[in-house]
């Protein structure tokens, strides 16, 4: 009886935290079961067509892109010894804090054609515009690169915590059957990591498919920024939605393939003690050194220093009280938001472990997939949801107490909270789980039988060894919510800004510099999070890596 | 377990910033803008001063404060929308969130063609959208209108940016209404293969591009090319003495200029404060801020120029009323889809 009523509330809120999707299948059912194709008609003939082609192209990119990156400083910082080794293997993690659009705003500063570089050139060959090829940053290869370099590190961090749990053994009979480094990378290692990069992979893209801020700065024409000009330009905001739930389907697709890929192999290895590193030396030790520098000096150091310039430049904000007001609030809403959704994504993964029913994993998996839906079709869900609740409470109040109390939810902080658990609790419920599963219920039985009740299965084995996995998670989530910005713009209440409000304000009117500085402290807020974590992480190098093995969020 | 009093606690703490955050000031007027922080907060804060009446501002996204709004109905705090553009302007009275404004003092003001449909809302500032050229490369007087951007003597020499922003959407829009939709589409395709590079970028990357040889013409909006007049960048004040402003079609129907534009809601709680702040807005010292602040010209008659807009000279205004380019925007957006304008 109890259990019934356990699984009945998990599948309840694990619903009402889909809510706002639901808001988006039904505008797409409205579009296929009441046929008004009027929009979608004339978008199919003219534009659709280039925003699926440019969508599936910048994933593509943004996918060998991250692979690339993530894979090789992965490996390179786990099973090579280099100098320069042990500070990169944290540092490399740097370019997370950095909000994509930002870093897109200060290599544009840097490299258009009235930049620092091409002015530079100009002035120094006495060249005219037209005399001399340079790339166009403004482009989709721009796109393709300023994503790869600020999401390489989900990659990067669930594929090193693979690579130093990959069992000793195995690769060390590789070594002894006569394969070279290179041979055991490509032959053994990499194979064996594929479901870690995979879902690496899969957490940039939806990330990719989700951005509005970079790809609409570029001006290339996605399917994200269709749903914007849909909605914008046409004023149709249902036909926006309808793209929106053609995007859902596709992110579901994405998770489905994803899943089958996974389950075609199995990867367990018995034994887990890390291999003895490969010293490099000489040129071979420079080459690495160069290949892990060259990520984190693109993905972070220069759009940090072009950020410190503008900042330098517009010194006075920095002494300013509402700047400082502006920080704290960003630093209040991720560090309240990342508690909150951390709470309910252990909750959930509590119950999943415990009820693992049906009903149970296709709620929770439901539950999971705002992460890929642009944050403001998840705000406007939820303000059409909000916003009717808030209706019913305000009349109730009214016929019993004769008192208006305003809009309690859909006006308030809570409105951002919800949005915020809605749009990353796949990050935490992912990691979550992923330290969860590490606890085999063989664990608990021995601690039952041993005499532990179960209270005290809790704290001495559950808390211990769950501990870097929820760490990590509220960090992630942290960062995420820092970086947020069209929900945030939506939903927020009078007078409640945030720095990545105000770093867009400016930059949305083309005043780079004055966006220097919110987006510096951004940066700088986040950054205590990731060296956090990278501190966590290699605390926990020896024993327990295994947290930041996602799993997908149901088996 | 420590989590489920974390998770109480939290709740808890979220409800009391939800009744905190609900219990009103009487004396407050609440501020829907579209217009960033930067350019409305410190008129508001001048009229704080003036007359006591605290203002509270949400700034953001036209469109997605109009969503609010709506979705909000007759429970919405906010007392007046403020929104650039009279696209914006449209929708949001098309939607409902308005009320008349009654007041014949603020209506005498403004110029009729800059009300809204039955005084809804009415216009604060405007924005000129003309041509800008390269001084050293060409010559002003082989030009006349928007019809030379789709002229093919300046092939792969016209700069615009994409089609995406609303200022080019009622441009279009404005253009249907003098041309009619097959003209108008035809010189949208015109345009398109005129562009020296693809339509990417702000207003102020046209002026640069323009300054930097990419091409000879762009289309913009003045006040960015007074903010890179004003600039403490040196490069950036460089760059705007390269360029020149050409007023397009002062032969004809004039040069497109845009609205900035506000109105009172419907379900307004605090209509009286709400008219007082309107009627601000109009007054000459605020008209004259957003004129030296931000280069608008005044929506007022008779406000003076601030010395810059002097400085570009006058000209002819297309005068059509604002709300036809609402009308038009989506017929605006469909053209420019088939032509292409990305």
């Amino acid at each position: 009886m109890l259990q019934k009523w356990r699984q009945l509330s998990l599948v309840a809120s694990a619903l009402v935290l889909g809510l706002p999707l639901f808001v988006i299948v039904a505008a797409l059912l409205s579009l296929v079961f009441g046929g008004d194709f009027a929009t979608i008609s004339h978008l199919w003939a003219t534009v659709i067509p280039e925003y699926i082609r440019h969508s599936v192209l910048l994933m593509i990119g943004v996918a060998i892109g991250v692979v690339t990156l993530g894979v090789a400083t992965a490996w390179l910082t786990t099973c090579c010894r280099f100098p320069g080794q042990r500070l990169l293997s944290w540092a490399l993690l740097l370019p997370l804090a950095m909000p994509a659009y930002i870093t897109a705003y200060t290599y544009t500063g840097m490299l258009d054609y009235s930049g620092l570089v091409q002015t530079s050139l100009r002035d120094l060959f006495g060249w005219n515009y037209g005399d001399y090829w340079f790339p166009q940053i403004r482009s989709l290869g721009g796109a393709i690169a300023v994503l790869s370099l600020v999401l390489f590190p989900y990659v990067y961090l669930i594929t090193r915590a693979t690579f130093l749990q990959q069992s000793a053994t195995t690769i060390e009979a590789g070594r002894s059957l006569g394969l070279s480094p290179w041979q055991c990378f490509w032959r053994i290692a990499l194979p064996l990591a594929r479901p870690a990069i995979v879902t690496g992979a899969t957490l940039a893209l939806m990330e990719t498919l989700a951005d509005y801020g970079t790809v609409q700065y570029f001006g290339v024409t996605t399917f994200t920024t269709g749903i914007f000009r849909t909605w914008y330009g046409l004023g149709d905001l249902n036909g926006a939605l309808q793209l929106a739930g053609l995007l859902l389907a596709a992110v579901i697709a994405l998770i489905l393939i994803e899943r089958w890929s996974r389950k075609q192999a199995r990867y367990d290895q018995r034994n887990p003690r890390p291999a003895t590193p490969f010293q490099l030396t000489g040129a071979k030790a420079w080459l690495a050194s160069l290949a892990c520098w060259l990520p984190l000096l693109l993905g972070f150091i220069l759009p940090a220093l072009q950020l410190a310039g503008w900042s330098i430049e517009r010194w006075q904000v920095w002494t300013q009280p509402d700047f400082w007001q502006l920080a704290w609030n960003s630093f209040g809403l991720a560090f309240t938001a990342s508690l909150l959704v951390v709470a309910i994504a252990l909750w959930l993964a509590y119950g999943r472990r415990q009820l693992p029913t049906k009903w149970v994993r296709t709620s929770v998996a439901f539950a999971g997939l705002g992460y890929a839906i642009p944050g403001l079709v998840i705000a406007v869900g939820l303000l059409v949801l909000l916003s009717s609740v808030d209706q019913v409470i305000i009349a109730a109040s009214q016929s019993w107490f004769g008192w208006d109390p305003g809009l309690l939810l859909s006006g308030t902080l809570f409105a951002l909270l919800f949005a915020y658990t809605v749009r990353f609790l796949s990050v935490a419920l992912q990691t979550v789980q992923a330290g969860l599963a590490e606890i085999r219920p063989s664990m608990d039985e021995a601690a039952r039988i041993h005499g532990y009740r179960p209270f005290q299965v809790l704290r001495s084995i559950h808390l211990p060894l769950l501990r870097p996995s929820v760490l990590t998670a509220i960090i992630l989530v942290g960062v995420d919510v820092l970086k947020e910005l069209p929900a945030t713009l939506v939903l927020r209440p009078f007078d409640f800004n945030t720095l990545a409000v105000r770093a867009y304000e400016m930059a949305g009117d083309e005043r780079l510099a004055d966006a220097g500085p919110p987006a510096l402290m951004m940066v700088l807020v986040g950054l205590i999070p990731v060296i956090l974590l990278s501190r966590a992480m290699l605390k926990s190098q020896q024993h327990a890596l295994k947290e930041q093995n996602f799993v997908p969020v149901t088996a | 377990m420590r989590l489920p009093k974390m998770q109480k606690l939290l709740s808890m703490s979220a409800l009391a910033l939800a009744f905190s955050a609900s219990i009103a000031n009487a004396a407050t007027v609440n501020v829907y803008s579209a217009r960033k922080e930067a350019l409305i907060k410190p008129v508001l804060e001048q009229f704080s001063e003036k007359t006591g009446i605290e203002v509270r501002l949400l700034t953001g996204n036209g469109n997605a404060l109009l969503a609010r709004l709506e979705n909000e109905g007759e429970n919405t705090p906010a007392d007046l929308f403020l929104t650039v553009d009279a696209g914006n302007l449209h929708r949001a009275a098309e939607a409902g969130v308005f009320q008349p404004i009654t007041s014949e003092d603020v209506l005498l003001k403004v110029p009729s063609n800059l009300h809204g449909k039955d005084n809804l809302w009415i216009g604060l500032s405007l924005r000129a959208r003309p041509i800008f050229y390269a001084k050293d490369r060409v010559d002003p007087s082989k030009l006349s209108g928007y019809q030379d951007l789709a002229d093919s003597e300046w092939d792969n020499n016209v700069c615009i940016r994409s089609s995406d922003n609303i200022y080019n959407q009622s441009l279009t829009a404005a253009l249907i209404h003098h041309w009619g939709v097959e003209k108008t589409e035809e010189w949208a395709h015109g345009l398109v293969d005129n562009l020296a590079k693809p339509p990417v970028g702000g207003d102020r990357d046209q002026i640069k591009a323009v300054a930097a040889g990419v091409c000879d013409l762009a289309v913009a909006n003045t006040y960015y090319l007074g903010l890179m007049e004003a600039s403490e960048d040196a490069d950036e004040r460089e760059a705007a003495s390269k360029v020149a402003i050409f007023w397009p079609n002062q032969e004809s129907f004039g040069t497109h200029v845009n609205v900035s534009g506000i109105g009172i809601t419907k379900h307004s709680e605090n209509k009286d404060a709400a008219q007082q702040l309107l009627a601000y807005l109009l007054s000459p010292e605020a008209q004259q801020w957003y004129a030296t602040t931000n280069n608008e010209y005044p929506a007022v008659k008779g406000v003076e120029w601030s010395e810059r807009l002097k400085n570009w000279g006058p000209f002819k205004m297309d005068d059509l009323e604002m709300s036809v380019l609402g009308e038009n925007n989506a017929a605006a957006v469909k053209l420019m889809n088939r032509a292409g304008w990305r």
